[in-house]
């Protein structure tokens, strides 16, 4: 791990607890996961108790301490898109996966998970892969969706 | 630049306004998160290569804006000074829409809306239903400005109210003018603004903090992201002004870590607004200091409530505290701290500008000014609404929502998130205020409607928000860490098939118990959802429990995939499709399902052309 740019990313936002979530999404970010090595550096750097830091990496949804995937599946479960059959959807990956939601595939290429609502509820149900938003998905094109990933 | 005075301010504001004249025709692009994901962000790129090329620089103005409402149909192009709306458009239509409209005057017929209901298309965003309906007091000026440019905002007004606050008004007048507005927390709980303002206000200490809530947690909800990521200069001005009000030099605003775009344009209005005097020292020349920082959120529903989000704000993980001491008294760092979100901060600079009477004017007895709702699920014009307080219900869902699509029949309006309820289709003609849903058992909530028709079942809606409610309990009260969870097992029992005689009973004293003794807001409305479909749609329990069906065709361990034999023609399309090669048949006959290998996937039937595969 490049420290350099770990503390760079500390620098940036300072010692100030109210961005320390936000250091740790940056972290993240730029590591696809939150590793223990940059948890502890954290920890000594801002002067917080690396259990703290273990807490709220834990506490926090939006935090993995397991590395993810190359590509990212993110479903949407919103009311929205729940009534949308948002679930099928869900169903229909891991069934094509081999996974559950919050699992990466042996092969480390997707990591399945769902958001509470993305607030694209005119599109739903939707899927993101990668960040590029995929608008009023049906089980039949979940397949060619995930084909067209593997090959990247 | 750096305005120092009302003088200074109004002035610019005229020579923007000018400027603007210059442009003949200004095509407006909505550019918020919805249309962004329909591909907003080509379709401008291709209006700014296009127009170059055309050689259209001087006389036309292209700008992305932020979100305009009607998300259904995006990417949105709007042509100014006609208000010509043309929906879904690609940037493959673009050259046409300038040398055909902007040049030629012609109105591209394809690219027009059509009226769900009468069919009709309509040629001017002013005459859609959609947004005539509506009074976009909070919403309005989201199509006209560029949220990354606070000269737009300027240009239609912007900042004034601040001036006016801090020249004309003591701190005592700005809160007494919000009391008087009957202006209500948009967040969900619908307390009274100004007197919040007040007990913080005369809250002792010595430092105090203002906050902007936007972790936006409701599903289905989103006019927050809208707001902030449209027009977060609104947003920036109610702040400073409720600073100047209760005294404070600091503020946060707390963005959900989904809004990505929501953050990076209320970062650029921060750095703007510094550069302009608004926020930083001496703002308007007035000795007054202020400074508002942004706060990320980690995806945690639960932070959404306010000492949460404090607890979070202090690099702690998001858990509430009791709520016998007050945040307004001892809030983040102990400090006193007002808490507001986005949607009531917007309310501000309306309020400050146009004074309290006039917002009076607008609403219902007690629920005063206008309400965003996010009108999605089964629902044909889903999008962002903001009407009167008061309105019908119907006239939401009918008026300027066109109804459920497919001819299918209305079920429920879910209002208020997982802490509300199912607001039953008989209840339809019920004025939609903080009070009235409050008595259907619901709650306004953030204002989040999802429509659901008769193919949702609510038994699994109920079962949906425990679920949500379960992963997203911080687990450090019990009634809710353990409650819920009880109840959802119920639940999941139900829908699997397995319910017994006194389930339902049983759930309602949990349900009870988890409602009365739970440690704050989350756990004492988890039970709303469930409570409600229990009241309005005891039979589907009834349905589920006694004659193990589920009569909406979505609980999947109750309902069978079967194949008409009058409409199947025998193509094979669902043999070939089915991933569990589950159906066979001969071609041109009648095909069977193997119900010992079918998943209920439901890919036959969303491949079958002759609709004749359904669950029962």
């Amino acid at each position: 791990m490049e420290t350099q740019n770990l503390d760079t990313i500390i620098e940036s936002r300072g010692n100030d607890s109210s961005q320390l979530i936000g250091i740790l999404q940056d972290i993240q970010a730029e590591y696809n996961h939150l590793p223990v090595s940059a948890l502890m550096q954290v920890s000594e750097t801002l002067k917080i108790p690396f259990s703290r830091l273990y807490s709220i990496a834990t506490f926090f949804k939006a935090f993995s301490l397991e590395p993810r995937g190359r590509h990212i599946i993110t479903v949407c479960m919103g009311t929205a898109c729940h009534v949308r059959k948002a679930p099928r959807i869900v169903d229909e990956v891991c069934r094509s996966l081999g996974i559950k939601a919050g699992q990466t595939t042996a092969d480390r290429l997707f990591t399945l998970e769902t958001v509470n609502c993305l607030g694209t509820c005119a599109l739903g149900p939707v899927m993101v892969i990668d960040g590029k938003y995929y608008g009023n998905v049906t089980v039949k094109t979940v397949g060619a969706l995930l084909k067209k990933y593997e090959k990247i | 630049m750096r305005i120092e005075s009302i003088q200074e301010l109004e002035k610019l504001r005229k020579t923007l306004l000018n400027e603007m004249k210059k442009a003949k025709t200004r095509i407006r692009i909505c550019a918020g998160t919805g249309c962004r994901a329909c591909g907003a962000q080509e379709v401008i790129d291709a209006f700014r290569k296009e127009a170059e090329k055309q050689g259209l620089d001087l006389g036309v103005e292209i700008k992305g804006t932020g979100c305009h409402g009607f998300c259904e149909r995006g990417t949105l192009v709007v042509i100014q000074p006609k208000g010509i709306l043309y929906q879904t458009v690609k940037p493959e239509d673009v050259p046409e829409i300038l040398s055909a409209t902007v040049e030629g005057g012609e109105i591209i017929d394809r690219l027009l809306y059509v009226d769900p209901v009468s069919q009709e298309k309509i040629t001017y965003e002013k005459d859609i239903p959609f947004y005539k309906k509506q009074k976009r007091l909070l919403l309005g000026m989201n199509p006209d400005i560029d949220p990354t440019d606070i000269m737009d905002y300027i240009a239609c007004g912007g900042y004034s109210a601040l001036g006016k606050a801090l020249t004309q008004m003591t701190a005592e007048e700005v809160v007494a003018e919000v009391k008087t507005s009957g202006l209500r927390g948009r967040g969900g709980g619908g307390f009274p603004t100004g007197t919040k303002w007040e007990t913080c206000r005369d809250a002792p200490g010595d430092l105090r903090y203002v906050i902007c809530n936007a972790d936006e947690g409701d599903p289905g909800a989103y006019m927050d992201r809208s707001l902030l990521e449209g027009n977060p200069h609104s947003v920036l001005e109610g702040m400073i002004i409720g600073a100047y009000a209760i005294g404070a030099n600091e503020g946060y605003i707390y963005v959900r870590n989904e809004y990505p775009l929501a953050v990076e344009n209320a970062r650029k209005a921060i750095e703007e607004a510094k550069e302009c005097g608004f926020l930083g020292e001496d703002i308007f020349s007035t000795g007054f200091e202020f400074d508002v920082k942004i706060a990320r959120g980690g995806g945690a529903f639960i932070c959404g409530e306010s000492s949460a989000l404090m607890t979070s704000l202090e690099g702690k993980p998001g858990r509430p505290k009791a709520k016998y001491i007050h945040t307004v008294k001892k809030g983040l760092w102990e400090r006193p701290t007002n808490l507001n979100n986005v949607e009531t901060w917007a309310n501000v600079p309306l309020i400050i500008n146009n004074g309290s009477q006039w917002y009076r004017a607008t609403g219902t007895e007690g629920s005063k000014g206008t309400k965003i709702f996010s009108l999605v699920g089964k629902i044909n014009n889903t999008g962002l609404v903001e009407v009167p307080m008061g309105m019908p219900l119907r006239e939401i869902v009918y008026g300027i929502g066109g109804g459920v699509p497919g001819g299918k029949k209305l079920k429920a309006v879910q209002t208020g998130g997982p802490s509300g309820g199912c607001v039953p289709e008989d209840l339809i003609d019920m004025p939609v205020d903080f009070d009235q849903l409050t008595k259907a058992g619901s709650m306004m909530g953030s204002g989040g409607m999802i429509i659901m028709d008769e193919n949702t079942c609510m038994v699994d809606v109920a079962r949906y928000f425990l679920n949500f409610l379960k992963d997203e309990s911080c687990g450090k009260c019990l009634p809710c860490r353990e409650g819920i969870k009880r109840m959802l097992e119920i639940l999941n029992r139900i829908c699997e098939g397995r319910g017994v005689e006194g389930d339902v009973a049983l759930l309602g004293e949990i349900a009870q118990t988890v409602q009365e003794t739970s440690l704050c807001a989350l756990g004492g409305s988890a039970p709303n959802p469930l409570l409600t479909t229990l009241k309005y749609f005891g039979d589907e329990y009834v349905a589920h429990v006694r004659d193990k069906k589920c009569p909406a065709g979505i609980c999947k361990d109750l309902i069978a995939y079967a194949i008409s034999e009058e409409k199947c023609n025998g193509c094979g399309a669902c043999a070939k499709a089915c991933p569990s090669k589950a159906i066979r048949g001969e071609k041109k006959k009648t095909h069977v399902i193997d119900h010992d290998l079918c998943t209920k996937c439901g890919i036959c039937a969303e491949t079958c052309r002759k609709q004749a595969i359904a669950a029962a």
